[in-house]
C-alpha cells in the first residue's frame, strides 16, 4: 500500500550565490538531506528528511543556508490545525503511538512569564554584587527543625547528609544511552568544575566517570539498570526516580538497537536487548513500600548519602510530596509537564501533568502548612530557562532547580525534537560513534561552566537587586515576587499577589 | 613555539577547515567571492580513511628536511615557523618529494605552498583552527 | 680558534657553512669558490633559460649570507693540498691553512672524445650558469639543436630552451630518456609530454662523430645542428682528494659522518661517495637534497659535533612542460610492484618484505613525501599500511598511535 504523502514540513533554502560546493552540509547532515549532483554541479536537498537541527546552517562557512517552514499548508481550520491532520496522516500510515522528544512544545502557561521579581529601592538598599559577597551555596538534605543539644546542655551539630551546591542548579538525570558518553562526559566534567551535580538518569555509571562521584546524583529508577554496590557508593546522592515530567504515569524504552557495547555493560543487560523501564516500581505500591525503597539505599550507602525521590508534577502533587517527605526522603524532585525526555508518546507528553510553577507553590506551602517542610529539601525542574527562573523558583520555595534542556542547548541542542530517531547531528542523542564524536567534551564542558557562570553573576545581579546577599534568604520569599495577567485562583495557588498589590 | 596540532579523535572529516585556510589566504574579504566556483588550493587537507579523519598541515619541523631540499634556497626557517618564498620557488616540487607528512603542494601558480600559521594574511592566526567545530585542530604551545 | 677550509661554493658548501655555524659560531670559515658568483642553484640554470627564474632569484642564500656566517670568500682555485702542513695552494699561489678540510668540489660534466667535436662551432656543456649564460647568447629562433643525452640535464635544458630556438632533437644511447631513474613504460610518458611539445628523439642512438654542423649518428643517421649541447654525463671532481690520499672510487668516499679516508678532511656534494641506504653500499647521489645533508652533516661534524646521514636515497622530483614526476629508492628485480594508473599518468610502488623500497609517479606526485620517508626510513608495513599505501600516499598508512605523536606532538 503507498504510503499518504505527506509533504515536508521545512524547506532548506540555499543561496546558490553563497554556496561554494563544499559539501560541508552533506557531510555533517545524518539525515542525508544534501548531496552534491556532479551533473549539475550543484548541491541538492531531499526535504523529506530534513528535521531542522540546522547542523548544516551552523557549519555553512559561508551562510548559505538557511531552513524555513515549509508554507506548502491545508486549507486554514482554526479546529483542524495542520498539525493534527497530519498526525493523523501519520497514525493512518503506521498505525503506530506518535513519538516524540524534548519538552512540551504546545502553547499551554507558562507562568515563570507571568511572575515578576522585586527589586529595592529607597527604604532598603540594593547590593551591587560585584562590590559585596553574595552568597549561591545551598545545601540540599533534611534540616533540624529546632536547635537540639546532649545532656550536657552541648548543641549537638550532627545533622542528615547534605548535598553542598555552589549555585542552586543541578543537571537533571538524563541516562548514558539516552545521550551519549561524551554529552555525559561533558556534564559531569562541568559539574564537577562547576561545584553543582549531574544526574546518571536510568542508565548507570560507565566507569569512565566515578571520578567525578562527588559531583554525581545516581539514579534507581523503575527497571534497576545499572544499579550495584559501587554505583549508590561512588554518587554524590542517590534519586529514586519515580516518574519524569515529560511521560508521568508511563516507563521507558530504550530500544535494543542503542543497547550496545558500553550502553549494555553500564546498563547490566546483554547487547541489544531492549531496556523496558516498567512505568510503576513493582515494589512500590504505596509510602511506606516507597519508605523501604528510600531506607534500603541508606543501608547500602550507610547514611552518609541523602536520598532524593523524583515525581513528576501531577494533580495531587501536594499530598503525593506530603507522603514523600515522611517516607526518610531527604530531597523530593518535582518535575513539570515541560520537562524534556529523549522519547515519549507525543499525546502523553503534550497533555499528562502540570506546570512545575504551580506543583511547587502549592507543594511548599503544603510541607509549611503540615510543618514538615524542614523534613526535605525541595528541587524542581521541567523548563527552567534561565536565572529568572532559577530565582523565581527559589522565591517560590525551592531549594535548587534542575536543568536538563538547558545544558542540552549549551552544548550544541538545536530543539529539532527528534532525539527519538538516534541520529542526533549533534552528538547529544546518540550513540553512533561518528556522530558521538561531534561533541567534544572539552568544549562541552566549557560551555556548560560558561553558561551556570552567567547564571550565578546573574543570579546574583537579581538578589542584589532585592537588596538579598544570600540564597537562603530567597528560598520561599513570596513576597518577592508578583503576578501579572493571572487570576486569582491563579494567584492563590502561586502565594504571590498580583502586580501593583 | 604555538603551532598547529591535530587530534584526530575529534575531527569530524568536515573538511572546514581547508576552505578556511583557502579563505584565509585568497586575500579576499568574502568567502564566497573567494572560493565559489573555482579549485581551491588549502594548505591544510583532511584525509579521510574510513571512518577516521585528520587533518594535515605542516609541521614546521625542528629539522626541516624540506628547507635542506629546496633547489631554489626558496624554503627558511624564520623564527620556528617554515616559509616558501613563491617568488623564488620554480615549482621542482622537490619540496613534495620529501615531505614526509605530504603537507607541501603546489598552489594555483604552480609554486609550492604550505602552511604558514596565517601569520602573514590578514588571520594573525591559524584560520584552521579557530574555524574547526569540534577542536580538532588547535594552535597551541607544546 | 678553528680554521675551517671549504672547497667549492655550491649547495654542499652552504651546508657545510650552516653546519659548522650550528655548532661553532665562531671559527673562521673560508670558503674558496671556482666560480665567481654568489652562491646559486645549479638546478636553476635551466629555468633561468626558461624565464622561469632571474640571475637575482637564483641566489641560494640572500646576499648576506657570506657576511652573516661570517664567511671569508675567496674566487680562486684551489690545485693542491699538503695533508701535512695542513694547507690548500690556490692557482694564484695564495696558501691557505686548515684545520678541517672540506672538499665540496662537485663534478663537471663528462665529455667523451667525438671525432670532430673541435670542428663544431657552437657547442656547450650544461653545468654551471656560465654555461647557461653561453648558450643563452647562443640561442636564436631559428636555431636547430641537438642535444647528446636524455638525461636529467639535457632534457631540463631542452624543455629551458624550447621557447627560444628552432628544433631541438634529444639522442641518447640509452633506449629511453631518463634512463637512470625511470623504467621503460614510465619513461615512455615522460617522452611523449616532451614530444608533445615539440621536442624529437632519436633513442638507442648517439652521435660518433662530427663535422662542423653535421653529426654522423650510430645509426649511420646524419643530423644537421647549429648548437650543440653535450649532456652525457658528469664525473666528479677528485683531483684534490687523490692528492690528499683520500680513497676514491667513483667519487671520494666519505663515512655517514663525511670524513674522507685522510683525517681532518671531509668531502660532501656531488664528488662525494657516500652511503646510500637504498643498497646498502657506497655511491655517487648527485643530487641537491643529498648535497645539502652532507654537506650539513660534513659542517657539524668538522665543528665537532657529531651526525650522521645514514638514510640518503636516490631520489627525484622533476617536471617536463607541467608532468611532473617523483622517484625514489630502489626498484630490485625481486621486488612486488604495485601499480595504479591514472590519466596521464601512472604509479608504480615497489614492494619487498614488507617494505617500500622504491616508488615511480608520473602525473599526481600529491604527497610523494609519505612515500619518500617510507623509503627513507625502510618502514616496516603490515598488510593493512601496504593496503593502505598502495591507494595512495597518507598518513592512514601508519597507526593512529603514530599518527597522533606526527600530528600531535613536536617533530
Amino acid at each position: 500500500m503507498k504510503e499518504h504523502y505527506i509533504y515536508p514540513e521545512f524547506e532548506v533554502v540555499r543561496n546558490e550565490n553563497r554556496c561554494i560546493k563544499c559539501r560541508v552540509c552533506e557531510r555533517q547532515c545524518a539525515n542525508e538531506v544534501h548531496r552534491f549532483d556532479p551533473d549539475l554541479g550543484i548541491m541538492i536537498s531531499d526535504e523529506a528528511k530534513c528535521v531542522n537541527c540546522q547542523r548544516c546552517v551552523s557549519l555553512c562557512p559561508t551562510h548559505a543556508l538557511k531552513i524555513v517552514k515549509s508554507d506548502c499548508r491545508l486549507r486554514e481550520n482554526a479546529n483542524w490545525s495542520d498539525e493534527t491532520i497530519k498526525e493523523i496522516y501519520k497514525q493512518a500510515n503506521s498505525g503506530g503511538v506518535l513519538l516524540s522528544s524534548m519538552g512540551n512544545p504546545k502553547p499551554l502557561p507558562v507562568y515563570w512569564d507571568k511572575i515578576l521579581i522585586n527589586a529595592s529601592q529607597v527604604t532598603n538598599p540594593p547590593i551591587d554584587p560585584l562590590r559585596e559577597p553574595m552568597e549561591t551555596k545551598v545545601f540540599l538534605g533534611k534540616k533540624p527543625d529546632k536547635i537540639r543539644r546532649n545532656a550536657n546542655g552541648e548543641l549537638i551539630t550532627e545533622i542528615a547528609p547534605q548535598l553542598e551546591l555552589s549555585m542552586p542548579v543541578m543537571f537533571s538525570a538524563m541516562s548514558y544511552g539516552s545521550i551519549s558518553y561524551n554529552a555525559h562526559a561533558s556534564l559531569a566534567r562541568a559539574a564537577t568544575e562547576l561545584g553543582i551535580c549531574y544526574n546518571t538518569g536510568e542508565g548507570g555509571l560507565h566507569e569512565d566517570f566515578y571520578v567525578y562521584g562527588p559531583n554525581t546524583v545516581v539514579q534507581v529508577a523503575s527497571g534497576r539498570f545499572g544499579v550495584h554496590k559501587d554505583y549508590l557508593e561512588a554518587a554524590a546522592a542517590v534519586e529514586i526516580k519515580m516518574g519524569q515530567g515529560a511521560k508521568p504515569g508511563i516507563g521507558g524504552h530504550l530500544p535494543g538497537a542503542k543497547i550496545v557495547g558500553d550502553v549494555s555493560r553500564t546498563r547490566m543487560i546483554p547487547e541489544g536487548s531492549d531496556a523496558i523501564s516498567p512505568a510503576p516500581h513493582h515494589d512500590i505500591y504505596s509510602i511506606e513500600d516507597l519508605r523501604q525503597l528510600v531506607f534500603s539505599l541508606k543501608e547500602a550507602t550507610e547514611y552518609k548519602k541523602p536520598v532524593i525521590v523524583k515525581v513528576a508534577a501531577v494533580h495531587n502533587i501536594a499530598a503525593i510530596a506530603s507522603g514523600i517527605a515522611r517516607s526518610g526522603a531527604d530531597i523530593i524532585a518535582i518535575d513539570g509537564f515541560r520537562g524534556g525526555t529523549g522519547a515519549a508518546p507525543t499525546r502523553i507528553r503534550d497533555n499528562v501533568g502540570i506546570p512545575i510553577e504551580l506543583a511547587l507553590a502549592s507543594v511548599d506551602q503544603r510541607l509549611r502548612d503540615e510543618g514538615i517542610r524542614n523534613n526535605v529539601s525541595l528541587v524542581v525542574g521541567g523548563s527552567v530557562r534561565s536565572a529568572a527562573d532559577v530565582v523565581k523558583a527559589v522565591a517560590l520555595g525551592a531549594d535548587a532547580v534542575y536543568v536538563a534542556t538547558a545544558a542540552l542547548l549549551a552544548l550544541g541542542c538545536h530543539l529539532c525534537r527528534t532525539c527519538q530517531s538516534g541520529k542526533c547531528n549533534w552528538g547529544i542523542a546518540t550513540q553512533d560513534p561518528e556522530l558521538v564524536k561531534r561533541l567534544n567534551p572539552d568544549m562541552g564542558s566549557r560551555r556548560l561552566v560558561n553558561l551556570m557562570d552567567a547564571w550565578r553573576h546573574e543570579i546574583k545581579e537579581l538578589m542584589g537587586g532585592m537588596g538579598i546577599n544570600s540564597i537562603e534568604s530567597l528560598r520561599g520569599n513570596r513576597l518577592m515576587l508578583r503576578g501579572v495577567g493571572l487570576t486569582e485562583k491563579e494567584l492563590s495557588i502561586l502565594g504571590i499577589s498580583h502586580a501593583g498589590e | 613555539m604555538k603551532r598547529v596540532y591535530v587530534n584526530e579523535q575529534w575531527c569530524l572529516g568536515c573538511h572546514l577547515c581547508e576552505y578556511n585556510c583557502a579563505f584565509a589566504n585568497s586575500g579576499l574579504s568574502d568567502m564566497a567571492k573567494a572560493l565559489r566556483d573555482k579549485p581551491i588550493f588549502p594548505r591544510i587537507h583532511v584525509e579521510d580513511s574510513g571512518k577516521i579523519h585528520y587533518a594535515v598541515s605542516c609541521r614546521h619541523c625542528t629539522d626541516p628536511i624540506c628547507v635542506k631540499s629546496c633547489i631554489a634556497g626558496a624554503i627558511s626557517k624564520v623564527d620556528g615557523t617554515v616559509k616558501i618564498d613563491r617568488e623564488k620557488c620554480v615549482g621542482c616540487l622537490t619540496c613534495v618529494l620529501v615531505c614526509p607528512y605530504g603537507a607541501v603542494a603546489p598552489g594555483p601558480s604552480g609554486a609550492a605552498q604550505k602552511c604558514e600559521l596565517c601569520l602573514e594574511n590578514s588571520c594573525g592566526a591559524p584560520a584552521c583552527a579557530a574555524g574547526c567545530p569540534n577542536n580538532a585542530i588547535v594552535y597551541e604551545e607544546r | 680558534m678553528a680554521e675551517y677550509l671549504i672547497i667549492g661554493n655550491g649547495t654542499a658548501a652552504v651546508g657545510c657553512i650552516e653546519g659548522i655555524r650550528s655548532t661553532d659560531p665562531d671559527g673562521n670559515i673560508t670558503v674558496v669558490s671556482g666560480e665567481e658568483h654568489h652562491v646559486y642553484s645549479r638546478p636553476l640554470i635551466s629555468y633561468y633559460l626558461e624565464g622561469k627564474t632571474t640571475l637575482e632569484k637564483m641566489r641560494y642564500r640572500p646576499e648576506d649570507f657570506y657576511e652573516k656566517n661570517n664567511v671569508n670568500l675567496i674566487y680562486g682555485r684551489a690545485v693542491k693540498v699538503d695533508t701535512k702542513k695542513m694547507s690548500v695552494t690556490l692557482e694564484n699561489k695564495k696558501r691557505l691553512f686548515y684545520d678541517k678540510l672540506c672538499l665540496c668540489t662537485g663534478s663537471s660534466p663528462f665529455v667523451p672524445p667525438f671525432e670532430g667535436l673541435d670542428t663544431v662551432e657552437k657547442k656547450f656543456t650544461f653545468m654551471t650558469l656560465d654555461d647557461s649564460l653561453a648558450l643563452e647568447k647562443a640561442l636564436d629562433k631559428s636555431a636547430r639543436v641537438l642535444i647528446v643525452g636524455a638525461g636529467l640535464i639535457g632534457l631540463k635544458c631542452a624543455e629551458g630552451i624550447a621557447e627560444r630556438v628552432g628544433s631541438i632533437t634529444v639522442c641518447d644511447l640509452a633506449d629511453r630518456v631518463l634512463s637512470s631513474i625511470l623504467d621503460s613504460e614510465c619513461a615512455a610518458l615522460m617522452q611523449h609530454r616532451l614530444e608533445e611539445n615539440g621536442i624529437s628523439f632519436m633513442l638507442g642512438d648517439t652521435a660518433v662523430r662530427f663535422e662542423g654542423s653535421k653529426a654522423f649518428m650510430k645509426s649511420g643517421a646524419e643530423v644537421e645542428f647549429d648548437i650543440l649541447v653535450l649532456a652525457v654525463g658528469v664525473r666528479a671532481e677528485t683531483e684534490l682528494a687523490k692528492q690528499a690520499d683520500c680513497k676514491v672510487n667513483r667519487g671520494i668516499v666519505v663515512g655517514t659522518d663525511m670524513r674522507t679516508t685522510t683525517p681532518d678532511i671531509f668531502a660532501a656534494g656531488d664528488c662525494a661517495e657516500g652511503f646510500d641506504s637504498s643498497i646498502g653500499q657506497n655511491r655517487v647521489l648527485a643530487i641537491l637534497p643529498n648535497a645539502y645533508m652532507q654537506g650539513h652533516c660534513a659542517g657539524v661534524n668538522m665543528a665537532g659535533g657529531s651526525e650522521v646521514f645514514d638514510n640518503a636515497v636516490p631520489m627525484n622530483s622533476i617536471g617536463f612542460f607541467g608532468l611532473h614526476c617523483a622517484t625514489a629508492g630502489s626498484y630490485p628485480e625481486d621486488a612486488e610492484m604495485s601499480q595504479q594508473k591514472t590519466e596521464g599518468g601512472i604509479k608504480r610502488l615497489f614492494i619487498k618484505e614488507g617494505r617500500l623500497c622504491g616508488y615511480m609517479l608520473i602525473g599526481d606526485v600529491c604527497r610523494a613525501g609519505v612515500y619518500t620517508s617510507l623509503v627513507r626510513e625502510k618502514t616496516e608495513l603490515d598488510e593493512e599500511s601496504i593496503a593502505e599505501m598502495k591507494k595512495f600516499p597518507s598518513l592512514a598508512i601508519f597507526s593512529a598511535e603514530k599518527r597522533s605523536k606526527k600530528l600531535g606532538g613536536v617533530v
